[in-house]
């Protein structure tokens, strides 16, 4: 456990003694949210969501021949 | 050609409009990313061997502008698959087989690899031993090309499909060889081009980069020796570029000559055809040389494609379409005779998609391999966007020849001791850096837009493609998507234009 220790030491340090790191990282958190707590919730549905495997088939096979 | 006067037509200009927008802001963070990254190891590998605190130094700073790109470049690419489950569902379910795997690859090793080492990077000076801390800079190196190999196998296949079979049970492409598809000429060639490319544009911005020191009269020392590593490596990275770039232009003749035809801007096939260089000058012979490195051979025109060429045998796009409705027409009569419980009918029509048979072998040579023509209604629809691919090849190719001078020149000035004596090569190469960024999406460009209409080369457009969606709703998020990108560059190049003005840190 001494390792796993380290580890998490070694990360928190790192962390706390970043500079521009803090912004950089601020960024990366903002457009994360963005990505995947609005854009993905609320504008990219899976088209083909909560259909199973033949339904699927099915659906897709219905707009490959029809299209 | 735009289809905006109908409502799938609309679906299908916006979405491809947003996963270009989407893809060229992703690529503005990529290759700065996969180049670099060889860079700083580079680097780091001389303050290794040699000790020098000068070389700790350089590295530190290099990396951490390195930093600043992957940070805000992270996780762009996901937007893609994104657009991939909503906008593009037919297709993502067509290649579901093929583009799941090297993206779960790609996600799961690279992207690990990457992420982990990149922290050792960071954070590990000083705490890890040297040798640790440089081995984690390579793996972070070749994390972050390994991601790049996997997307661009996905892609390559998109060009060039291979190793699959179509299992009209499931209306899906199912893998049948890996390597195949890990291995297919389209995808190594696209691999070693792209990255190289990518290996090219990092050594521009550290030229670039070095050179604006140069003219402020600062870092003298560190610009002077990283202008004289990344000229080096950008030398070694161009030359293989080209090389790369005419294996290209080999693939692009045999699999997508509709490409090199609009590259080109060759309406009439003919022998000895000539290289254009810009219109008005020619070269003679020279595309017969490099489309199919034999100076007599026949290069395939526009108008072969559309209007055949019996004497080539090449069909007409009439005679194409015609094919490919009648591989729409069999699949459905398959879906029909399972519908109505026929089993033997539906199992003999299985066997004309199953190449492993004779009938399936003919089947797929005479009329599956058109199957994406069948969804179009006329031969022009195969043409793509002609005077953008024209273009956009001739800024790649003349932006990349004037690379090679540059590396060139940086190297002659070094070997003088006069990197700093003149103010105009050094503003050169400081223009240089935009130059590489557009020369770097030109390329993509020219391989994206030289393939329409095909999501898949040959076997679906993208009128086939893209899902039943409203319009509107694509409209809306191309939006979002322009707003929030171009914030996330605007942010990208304040804080690196920041960081750079401050120079290394002393520490």
């Amino acid at each position: 456990m001494t390792w796993l220790r380290k580890i998490a030491e070694f990360y928190y340090d790192g962390f706390r003694a970043m500079t521009v790191g803090k912004t950089l990282w601020a960024v990366i958190i903002v457009k994360l949210v963005i990505l995947f707590l609005v854009l993905k919730l609320f504008f990219f549905p899976d088209a083909l969501s909560g259909m199973d495997d033949g339904q699927k088939a099915d659906f897709v096979s219905r707009e490959l021949i029809e299209r | 050609m735009t289809l905006l006067d109908t409502d799938l037509g609309a679906v299908v200009d916006w979405s491809r409009a947003q996963f270009a927008l989407t893809a060229i802001y992703h690529w503005f963070f990529v290759p700065l990313t996969l180049g670099l990254s060889f860079l700083i190891a580079l680097m780091e590998t001389v303050y290794v061997r040699t000790g020098d605190e000068f070389w700790k130094r350089t590295t530190r700073f290099w990396m951490r502008l390195f930093g600043i790109n992957f940070a805000i470049g992270v996780a762009t690419g996901l937007i893609l698959e994104f657009e991939f489950g909503t906008n593009w569902s037919n297709y993502s379910y067509f290649v579901g087989d093929i583009f799941g795997a090297p993206l779960a690859i790609e996600g799961i090793m690279a992207f690990f690899l990457e992420s982990t080492f990149i922290a050792v990077m960071f954070f590990g000076w000083n705490k890890v031993s040297r040798g640790f801390h440089l081995t984690a800079t390579w793996l972070t190196a070749v994390g972050a090309n390994l991601s790049a190999l996997w997307i661009l196998v996905a892609n390559a296949w998109m060009q060039y499909p291979a190793g699959m079979r179509f299992n009209p049970q499931t209306a899906r492409n199912e893998m049948v060889n890996f390597w195949e598809v890990l291995f297919s000429p389209v995808a190594m060639n696209k691999f070693f081009h792209t990255v190289t490319s990518a290996f090219v544009l990092a050594a521009i911005f550290v030229i670039g980069v070095s050179a604006w020191y140069l003219l402020r009269g600062r870092e003298e020392k560190m610009a002077r020796k990283s202008i004289r590593m990344a000229a080096v490596f950008g030398l070694f990275g161009a030359l293989f570029m080209l090389w790369t770039g005419d294996g290209s232009a080999i693939q692009v003749a045999r699999y997508q000559p509709m490409k090199l035809a609009a590259m080109e801007n060759l309406r009439e096939g003919q022998e000895r055809a000539p290289l254009t260089i810009v219109p008005g000058i020619e070269v003679p012979g020279m595309l017969s040389v490099l489309a199919h490195h034999s100076a007599g051979a026949y290069v395939i025109g526009i108008d072969d494609l559309t209007e055949g060429n019996p004497e080539r045998g090449l069909p007409s796009g009439e005679e194409m379409i015609e094919r490919g409705r009648r591989a729409i027409e069999t699949f459905a009569a398959f879906k029909a005779a399972q519908k109505a419980g026929d089993t033997a009918a539906a199992d003999s029509i299985a066997r004309l998609f199953d190449p492993q048979t004779e009938e399936g072998k003919a089947f797929g040579e005479e009329y599956f391999r058109y199957f994406g023509y069948g969804y179009l209604t006329s031969p022009e629809e195969t043409v793509p966007n002609v005077p953008l691919v024209f273009w956009s090849f001739r800024v790649m190719v003349g932006l990349g020849i004037w690379f090679v001078v540059l590396f060139a020149g940086m190297l002659i000035l070094d070997r003088k001791g006069a990197l700093a004596r003149y103010q105009w090569p050094l503003r050169l190469a400081l223009w240089s850096i935009p130059a590489a960024y557009v020369a770097s999406q030109a390329g993509w460009v020219v391989a994206e837009v030289g393939r329409q209409p095909w999501t898949i080369q040959n076997l679906l457009p993208t009128g086939a493609a893209v899902s039943r969606i409203e319009p509107g709703a694509v409209q809306t998020t191309f939006w979002i998507f322009a707003v929030l990108f171009t914030i996330l560059l605007v942010a990208e190049i304040g804080i690196m234009v920041k960081q750079i003005k401050r120079g290394p840190a002393d520490n």
